[in-house]
């Protein structure tokens, strides 16, 4: 049972982890949280359902498909919800911009795809045991991805200028990086995380619209916890919420473990609002 | 003074001659028709019409907190929630002998008010994206709540909504009571959107450093109105579960919480009418398209992205004729400087703002490097240095942004550097920004009566209801701002939005707005950039004569030559450090400031 609880723990935390890098992703590129976060894990799931069980495609193109329309529907937010309001960050139009597209996909999905959660189908051919593919699939995707943008934004050129972006965007500006484009492939890459998180996590979540919300919420907390901007802070505040939450799940039951998840999460903003592992930074005057 | 030579000129009379009734008439349109609805309309539209008022008591409320404090609040359908449960549960008596629905509801808002601040409390902490998440999860857990609560809520098998008593029980009776309810709840809101809270709440919005230079607590302003948007909330899920006559979870849907605060937004921040309207819109549009029931939050979305992106002026940009008569294109802004001894009046508690020894470093960057000021009432001081020698930091200091690691700012034994920001206010110390700070949505008259916010008497029951004293209040802000207009010379400009003007007149609203505190000491933060030369030699005019009233001015500026012309005494910084100090001449004649600084 207690290691039913870790496995469960361990791979829903992976999910939320995995959106909360989304999350970051796109902030660093902009300055922006966006809404459409949660959105995405939704649409890879959704896509791999559509793609494989729905169209019979091969499982490999169904994955490549997903993390496409992931990386699409990034590439959307970007030039739809977040560059028309850039100019004027500090009247956070990008929190109703970027809601009103989050909604307008979740809706379209759930009309045309449907209102009850889909089947998901099984990755890899092999007998279900403890340590289930359901289980392992968000962990190393989420490993994957950990060291994969750890790897990008360290040794690589391209990464380079990321960080460049996130730094300091006028000073990037003023060197001459393309900012522009680097916000939208950033925006690419982000959506494409979503979908994996969103694929990895199919035969857990399912394919259900409302994941949307749900993962746009649980994918927040590992950011405002572990700081905005730090992978590293996500995934293990992400990994802690998981395991944290499955527990609360098993002892006092489904409801009151979203009461309680919901609680500590206020209740540490309230205490640290710039998260666990964060620091405040000034207002300009 | 002869007091006949300083009339002040009224603001232009509006299109319906008085701008009261102008204002109203959107209202009275609306009432008119709602009220004679059942003349015209069938039983079918009888229950829409109910929606749209019991949808409208909610949103009205929700308005003062998204539409003018600016606070993305989401997830308010758990207050509708939260009200509906508590009227049906005390109604039904499923926990206690069953209770007289009116008084079920009137508990419902008491019970609605005290959640509306729990769930509003973390907009106090949080940036905008974290309040917008955190009232979507409360939105959610509310209703799980509901469902795991079954002894008492019925889980997801419900409870019947109340029953009002006649003459309410019928179809249309029920509608008139639901009418009544919006009708008030619009007029209380609009009396706050009229009154010093309503323009404070907007300042918090769209100029918060300006609102706290103005004494405006946010924190207590906050509380008040999700105090009040919790109640109506709660108020409209009493309606709301007697309109349903029986309610479940399911009815309580994030969708539901979307229409509001969409609503509200397609209507237009800072705005009554425009929300209103929104409302009304939202809640008929599906019956004209009976196929597009199950798109209709497919289409709010949409609308609220085609509004953020093209409109964000909303419904209430699209009914603001007046503002959109083409302005005069060569005005000039003439001060009149004499009217300020009116405005000021005699400054008897005069006294000197002093700082000692203030050292301020950035990581390793000393901004501020044990910096001595004394700033005398009735004095024009300069503070005068290149770039990032510490200026606007010294005036950062003063007003409290910045807390120096060492040193203190004391007025009248005060030490300022221990209060909140917007206590310098009380200590009547005001102060203008090197970017304006306005609202934009807000008329150049509203802008100015920001600055008086501390002065008004009444307290915001009083504002919501009407009472003497909010007129009272009212009149004289109104009064005090129109002197301050024509002091400065934007008096003909009083009522056309602030975001149409020039970057020169900002400039001299916010000084007007500065002198709505009648300040005792005035920190102005490089007043002059942007203006041409002859309004900059107007500002320095009205300056010396603000400090002949007896204010203290500290002066932060690049043009010497203002600097030379008007100031008692000047300060030279550089490097965080007291370069040269003293009059006007002998900063002229001091070698280093003149190598280093002026270029002699």
């Amino acid at each position: 049972m207690v290691l039913s609880i870790v496995l469960s723990g361990l791979a829903i935390g992976s999910i939320y982890a995995l959106i909360g890098i989304a999350y970051n992703v796109m902030y660093s590129a902009s300055r922006v949280f966006s809404f459409t976060a949660g959105t995405l894990g939704m649409v890879g799931g959704i896509l791999g359902s559509l793609f494989i069980l729905r169209m019979g495609m091969p499982i490999w193109a169904g994955f490549l498909l997903a993390l496409l329309g992931g990386a699409v529907l990034g590439v959307v937010t970007e030039i739809v919800a977040v560059r028309p309001v850039l100019k004027s960050l500090d009247q956070h139009l990008y929190v109703l911009s970027t809601l009103a597209l989050a909604l307008i996909v979740q809706q379209f999905a759930a009309i045309e795809w449907s209102t009850e959660p889909q089947p998901f189908p099984r990755i890899f051919p092999i007998e279900r045991n403890a340590f289930d593919q359901q289980f392992w699939l968000p962990m190393i995707a989420c490993a994957v991805t950990l060291v994969g943008l750890e790897i990008l934004y360290r040794r690589t050129m391209l990464g380079h200028a990321f960080l460049a972006i996130a730094e300091d965007n006028y000073a990037a500006r003023a060197l001459g990086l393309p900012e522009r484009n680097l916000r939208m492939a950033s925006f690419a890459i982000a959506g494409t995380i979503g979908a994996l998180a969103g694929f990895a996590g199919g035969q857990m979540l399912l394919a259900f619209f409302a994941n949307a919300p749900m993962l746009t919420f649980y994918g927040f907390v590992p950011v405002a916890l572990g700081g905005m901007g730090n992978n590293r802070g996500a995934v293990v505040a992400g990994i802690v919420l998981g395991l944290f939450q499955q527990a609360a799940n098993f002892l006092v039951g489904g409801i009151f473990a979203s009461v309680a998840v919901f609680t500590v999460f206020i209740l540490v903003l309230l205490v640290r609002p710039e998260g666990l592992a964060g620091t405040a930074v000034g207002r300009r005057v | 003074m002869d007091m006949s030579t300083t009339e002040v000129r009224p603001a232009r009379a509006s299109l319906f001659g008085s701008p009261a009734l102008s204002a109203a008439l959107p209202f009275l349109i609306i009432a008119v028709i709602a009220a004679t609805l059942p003349l015209f309309a069938g039983g079918y539209w009888g229950v829409i019409a109910t929606r749209a008022c019991v949808y409208w008591v909610l949103a009205a409320g929700l308005n003062l907190v998204v539409g003018f404090a600016g606070q993305i609040a989401i997830g308010w359908v758990a207050l509708l929630t939260v009200g509906a449960y508590t009227t049906s549960v005390l109604a039904a008596g499923n926990v206690m002998p069953a209770i007289d629905p009116f008084l079920a509801l009137a508990i419902a808002g008491l019970v609605g008010a005290a959640f509306g601040v729990i769930v509003g409390l973390p907009a106090l902490r949080l940036r905008t994206f974290y309040f917008a998440i955190t009232t979507l999860g409360f939105a959610t857990i509310v209703t799980q709540i509901v469902l795991a609560w079954a002894s008492v809520t019925g889980g997801g098998v419900g409870v019947p909504g109340p029953v009002f008593p006649a003459p309410f029980d019928s179809q249309w009776g029920f509608y008139y009571l639901c009418l009544m309810v919006a009708a008030v709840c619009t007029w209380m809101t609009a009396n706050i959107a009229g009154s010093r809270f309503g323009r404070a709440l907007t300042a918090i919005r769209d100029a918060e450093v300006a609102a706290e230079a103005s004494g405006i607590a946010k924190p207590k302003l906050l509380m008040l109105v999700f105090l009040f948007s919790g109640a109506t909330a709660a108020i409209a899920g009493g309606l709301f579960a007697s309109l349903q006559s029986y309610i479940t979870p399911d009815a309580f849907t994030i969708e539901l919480s979307v229409l509001f605060f969409i609503a509200i937004l397609i209507g237009g921040r800072g705005s009554i009418v425009g929300p209103l309207l929104g409302t009304v819109l939202l809640t008929v549009l599906p019956e004209f398209a009976a196929p597009l029931v199950a798109w209709s939050t497919f289409l709010y979305a949409v609308l609220l992205l085609a509004i953020v992106l093209l409109m964000p002026g909303g419904i209430a940009e699209l009914l603001d004729f007046k503002n959109r008569r083409p302005l005069e294109s060569n005005r000039a802004i003439v001060p009149r400087p004499d009217l300020l001894a009116r405005l000021l009046g005699q400054n008897q508690n005069a006294d000197t703002l002093r700082l000692e020894q203030v050292a301020l470093s950035f990581g390793g960057v000393r901004a501020i490097d044990g910096l001595d000021l004394t700033i005398l009432p009735g004095q024009v001081h300069g503070l005068i240095g290149p770039n990032g020698s510490g200026k606007t930091t010294t005036l950062n200091v003063i007003s409290g942004y910045y807390t120096p690691q060492g040193g203190t700012a004391k007025l009248k034994g005060v030490v300022l550097t221990q209060l909140a920001h917007h206590r310098r206010a009380h200590l009547r110390i005001a102060r203008t920004f090197q970017t304006p700070r306005i609202v934009g949505e807000a008329s150049v008259l509203e802008n100015v009566m920001i600055g008086g916010t501390i002065d008004g008497r009444g307290t915001f029951v009083e504002s919501l209801l009407a009472l003497p004293r909010h007129w009272k209040d009212e009149k004289m802000l109104r009064e005090i701002a129109m002197l301050a207009l024509s002091a400065v010379g934007l008096e003909q400009l009083a009522a056309v939005r602030a975001d149409r003007l020039q970057h020169s007149e900002l400039r001299f609203i916010e000084i007007a707005r500065a002198l709505m505190l009648r300040p005792a000491f005035l920190l102005l933060d490089e007043p002059a950039a942007g203006l041409s030369a002859e309004e900059i030699r107007r500002l320095g005019a009205l300056v010396v004569e603000i400090s002949n009233n007896g204010t203290g001015v500290l002066l932060v500026e690049h043009h010497a030559d203002l600097i030379f012309d008007i100031c008692h005494h000047v300060t030279v910084l550089n490097l965080g450090k007291t370069l040269a100090a003293g009059t006007p001449a002998e900063i002229r004649s001091h070698r280093e400031v003149v190598n280093a600084y002026l270029g002699g």
